[in-house]
């Protein structure tokens, strides 16, 4: 039998998630608060971590059968923009790359028919179209900020996606990534973004997913690529909930 | 048989089974989601402090938010069975009404001269408004959950409480009235002699 690509990942998944899980743990969901206040020692510390993790990944199917694909954030006005806008990253916003702009190339990978790469130009010279929405982080403020691009779903059609694929998944300049649901990548909103307040937020391009929290829209895209594996990301990985819709 | 026929030989029954057992999942899962809603509000706080890092579950936002939309499927399916059980059984309308002007004026005389009857099982005014107060508390603290949790896709419930940062906000002084409640309720219970018990058991203790 020829070993093909699909039974090899099978084959790690269950090691991959105990991996997950491991590193979800580490990352400081651990119960020292409440045995602090109990005065209780749980040392079952594993199962409470995986019964939280297995909440998470229902929460993930809840939310996309909330997902309305039809329904759109709410709009506003010029005058709401707020500025400036808060930066907002793993990092400080001193160490956000800078991209020269002529020489840039997009990627593309996995389930895309034509693979060939997109200069800022050619992006340009798609249909462009504008929304001001607001940003709502997974720490709990917003902003309202506008945005102008590609409607995601249009490129993704002039590429020749496989929009029957699960997901979409985004690598970046600064060493983030990220992935989305095809339902959502495919939402009127979701924008891949060449205007925006300064370079800072993610020049040269970003995808702006109004129906997503904040991390969910990555800055400084490289590449882009569709898949039926669940690519996760840099927050998600860390035991971030992946869904994150709003 | 009446009830107070057995009262010789049986302690009567002050709290339904049904109501207990939803009474301590609420507690716990009450519990998770103040505390981990503590850390999620110092990520990124809407007022002048933080809580206490030691009084907060989940370690860092992530776990902390693992917890909360945990927690909240405990909370609101416990919440339901716990509401289907008081209006049908008559639980609610026995034990919270009637609640009048003049009774609450008495009963909070009496409670500041520190002279209010606290019986296991038959509330007197002062709770009745307390415990329907944190009933409608826990209603807004969901629902405002849900507008902040999803803006977009509950866009109506979000504009209905004016809007998504509005909403934090309706879920903050939920939270704080939940939290004065359970002040109240907690020392309450701890202080008063014979009204906690019954809460477990079901039975008020013998009395000696």
């Amino acid at each position: 039998m020829k070993p093909s690509r699909k039974i090899d990942l099978s084959a790690f998944r269950p090691r991959i998630e105990r991996m997950e899980r491991r590193r979800f743990l580490k990352q400081g969901l651990s119960l020292g608060a409440l045995s602090l206040l109990s005065g209780c020692t749980l040392k079952d510390e594993d199962a409470v971590d995986r019964l939280l993790f297995a909440m998470s990944r229902f929460n993930d199917r809840v939310q996309a059968a909330l997902f309305n694909p039809s329904k759109l954030a709410p709009t506003y006005s010029e005058a709401e923009v707020v500025t400036p806008f808060p930066f907002n990253a793993y990092y400080e916003e001193k160490e956000a790359p800078v991209i020269n702009g002529d020489d840039y190339r997009l990627k593309l990978s996995g389930l895309v028919a034509d693979k060939r790469s997109w200069t800022l130009g050619e992006l340009r010279a798609l249909p462009q179209t504008s929304q001001i929405t607001r940003l709502v982080c997974v720490e709990g403020w917003s902003a309202i900020g506008q945005w102008r691009g590609v409607p995601f779903r249009q490129f993704l059609e002039r590429v020749g996606a496989d929009t029957t694929a699960r997901h979409v998944g985004v690598a970046c300049a600064d060493k983030y990534s990220t992935s989305i649901d095809m339902a959502t990548a495919l939402h009127p909103q979701t924008l891949l973004a060449l205007d925006f307040s300064e370079t800072k937020y993610g020049y040269p391009l970003r995808l702006r997913i109004p129906t997503k929290l904040g991390f969910k829209n990555p800055k400084f895209i490289a590449e882009i690529f569709v898949t039926n594996d669940n690519p996760g990301g840099y927050w998600e990985d860390k035991g971030y909930n992946w869904f994150s819709g709003s | 048989m009446s009830a107070e026929a057995s009262d010789a030989v049986r302690p009567k029954t002050v709290h339904p089974l049904f109501v207990r057992v939803t009474h301590w999942i609420n507690a716990v899962a009450i519990f998770v989601m103040i505390l981990s809603g503590w850390r999620i509000y110092n990520a990124s706080p809407l007022f002048g402090f933080e809580f206490p890092a030691g009084f907060t579950l989940g370690g860092w936002l992530a776990g902390a938010i693992a917890w909360h939309f945990a927690a909240m499927w405990l909370l609101i399916l416990n919440g339901l069975a716990y509401l289907a059980y008081g209006l049908l059984s008559g639980h609610f309308r026995r034990s919270f009404l009637p609640i009048s002007g003049r009774g609450l004026w008495r009963d909070l005389a009496l409670a500041r001269q520190g002279r209010l009857d606290h019986a296991p099982g038959r509330y007197n005014a002062v709770q009745r408004l307390a415990y329907i107060g944190v009933i409608l508390a826990a209603f807004v603290v969901v629902l405002s959950g849900f507008a902040i949790w999803k803006p977009v896709q509950l866009q109506e419930l979000t504009a209905l409480l004016g809007g998504y940062e509005a909403a934090r906000r309706w879920h903050f002084f939920a939270m704080a009235a939940i939290v004065a409640f359970l002040i109240l309720h907690i020392s309450l219970a701890l202080s008063v002699k014979g009204i906690l018990s019954p809460m477990v058991t079901g039975r008020a203790e013998p009395s000696r």
